[in-house]
């Protein structure tokens, strides 16, 4: 009863305009948050006996999606005043407002020999009220870390008004043994270092893996033939088959046009390195710069109209960008230093990129015309970065300095703010985000 | 990749064979190179180990350039002199660059390097059939340390020596 008429009480304090936040729970992401909001996701209630433990589980994989993001503070269980004990019992909103939780996401979860079924629902504690309509998911429970992404997807989604990231995949190279002497093969994890499987062994070196706007194939460098050269691998099947096998000539960086159908690389001959594409069916390759400066690490506008890649044309190596099938190129990058890696954003609207100066290495972010460039990290050796599918997010990979230097792999956004590092078990290096998941 | 490991093994077993050698001559007559001859080692001028040793196999290159300097021309007319004499033996020139780089830049850069050594060779009378070039940009350094006096060993290209039968 005391229950009642307190929440009745803080329900409307919580009218009141200067308790609670203004309007319905958002936040900008582009204004850099500088206070994370504050949620609480309880253990998923369990609705058949064996779901305590998974129930359990994917709360805390919720709970670091949301955390890692640097937009959200979770709240620790300790602190909960009400326990949430019945998935479609009314929420005690003053229990929650008294703990500062200003969202709350609840579910239940219920195991059906190898099916998981979930349901959840988000609230809007401040404003008393549901953020969306409840869902249900439903998956394998081999694959429950993915569904639980997939909460943490529409949560993110329903809050910030952008589209999310959990639910994706990066091909990356992992990486082991002394520098003089890495091993190294494709790998291919979560987004947050989960679920690695390799796709290749260590016999050749490899580089540099690209994903496809489906996540389903793969584009790398090996030199598994002696020679560098691009490969063009299923991740499902793992099977392979060389792109490019110019007696004399080495190819490397490539990457795929948005279409998937085309590839776009780098080819050296006679010591000549220039950009190439070729259609992947019909091995139909067109040479699109002929220079006698390096020209490499090419990437496409996601309209799949320009691209932009490095050249040393103008003495050391810059930002270009031109057509996509080649011919003039203007000059994006003027500050100090040297640029590399460029990336283009999925959104469009930035270029990533590496850029080496004064003897530190920077992942930054400029405009498609090279305006406002903004560096987000600085170390002995920050390198390739690769963006989010909601292009917020860049991972890239670090390597310390000395003999003993190792690799591995960070994210930060786009503010700059929210450096941390992505756990593999091994080195890490070369990162590719793939796409949000169906 | 084979190849090259094959290769290092007869390297080694070369050497071993050079060591238990030299140990046994030695004393008997240590100012007279020419008694010290070993078929096959360093002191054989129509070896492997020779090219490596006393030719040199490897040129140095200024920070993110490809022009030979004097010193690399000095080693490279050597190395004509030697491949001209020795004419069943091919090679591959690797191109490597330093860690201070991003990685397709330095592919492309060890590709340079390793052409300007290819070049310069046949500028000198090697046939270029016999001569591949191979870039592995900063994957292999021979050096592990962040300072110049490695980096200055890891930006090199070198002559690898792939077999005693050209074709």
């Amino acid at each position: 009863m005391m229950i009642r008429v307190l929440s009745t009480l803080f329900a409307l304090l919580g009218a009141i305009p200067s308790f609670a936040q203004n309007g319905p729970l958002r936040i900008e992401i582009t204004e850099g948050v500088i206070e994370p909001l504050p949620f609480a996701v309880p253990d998923l209630m369990a609705e058949t006996s064996d779901g305590f433990k998974i129930g359990q589980d994917l709360a805390r994989v919720i709970a670091a999606d949301l955390t890692g993001t640097g937009l959200f503070r979770e709240l620790p269980s300790s602190a909960f005043i009400s326990q949430v004990s019945n998935f479609d019992a009314p929420i005690q909103y003053a229990d929650w407002k008294a703990i500062n939780a200003q969202a709350l996401v609840t579910g239940a979860v219920s195991v059906q020999g190898s099916k998981l079924i979930l349901k959840f629902r988000l609230y809007d504690v401040f404003s008393g009220d549901e953020l969306g309509d409840g869902l249900q998911i439903v998956g394998s429970t081999d694959g429950w870390r993915r569904i639980a992404h997939k909460v943490s997807d529409a949560v993110y989604s329903r809050i910030t008004g952008e589209s999310a990231y959990f639910d994706s995949r990066v091909v990356y190279v992992s990486e082991t043994g002394p520098k003089s002497e890495r091993r190294k093969r494709l790998a291919i994890m979560d987004y947050d270092g989960a679920n690695v499987k390799y796709l290749t062994g260590s016999e050749a070196i490899v580089l540099a893996p690209r994903l496809d706007s489906n996540g389903e194939r793969v584009l790398y460098t090996s030199y598994e033939s002696g020679f560098p050269s691009i490969y063009l691998l299923d991740v499902e099947s793992v099977e392979r088959r060389s792109l490019e096998s110019q007696k004399g000539s080495m190819s490397f960086a490539p990457r795929f046009a948005p279409d998937g159908q085309t590839v776009v690389y780098s080819l050296s001959q006679g010591g000549n390195t220039d950009i190439y594409s070729m259609n992947i069916a019909s091995g139909q390759a067109k040479r699109l710069t002929s220079a006698p400066s390096i020209e490499t690490a090419p990437s496409y506008s996601p309209n799949g109209n320009q691209i932009v890649f490095e050249s040393d044309r103008s003495g050391s190596q810059q930002l270009y960008v031109m057509s996509a099938g080649g011919g003039e190129a203007r000059r994006i990058s003027f500050g100090d230093g040297r640029y590399g890696t460029p990336v283009w954003s999925p959104r469009g609207d930035l270029i990533a990129f590496t850029k080496q100066s004064k003897g530190r290495f920077h992942i930054g972010v400029m405009r498609n015309d090279g305006s406002e460039e903004r560096l987000l990290t600085a170390s002995f050796l920050d390198e390739g970065p690769t963006w989010s599918p909601n292009g917020r997010v860049i991972m890239f990979a670090r390597e310390t300095q000395g003999a003993s230097g190792r690799t591995s792999l960070y994210s930060v956004d786009i503010t700059g703010r929210n450096l941390r590092p992505v756990r593999t078990p091994e080195g890490g290096s070369d990162p590719s985000w793939g796409p949000l998941q169906q | 990749m084979h190849l090259k490991i094959s290769f290092l093994m007869v390297c080694a077993v070369i050497s071993l064979t050079a060591c238990t050698s030299s140990n046994r001559f030695d004393g008997s007559s240590t100012n007279q190179a020419a008694e010290n001859f070993i078929p096959g080692s360093a002191s054989d001028p129509e070896s492997v180990p020779y090219f490596q040793q006393k030719v040199g196999d490897r040129v140095l290159f200024e920070v993110n350039q490809s022009t030979l300097t004097p010193e690399g021309r000095i080693i490279l007319d050597g190395q004509a002199i030697w491949l001209m004499t020795n004419t069943d033996y091919t090679v591959i020139i690797e191109g490597h660059a330093d860690e201070q780089g991003t990685r397709e830049y330095n592919l492309a850069l060890g590709a340079r390097r390793a052409d300007e050594a290819r070049s310069y060779l046949v500028s000198r009378g090697v046939s270029a059939g016999r001569m591949q070039v191979l870039s592995y940009g900063k994957e292999r350094p021979i050096e592990v340390c962040s300072e110049e006096s490695c980096y200055a060993r890891n930006r090199r290209s070198v002559t690898v020596i792939t077999s005693g039968l050209t074709g």
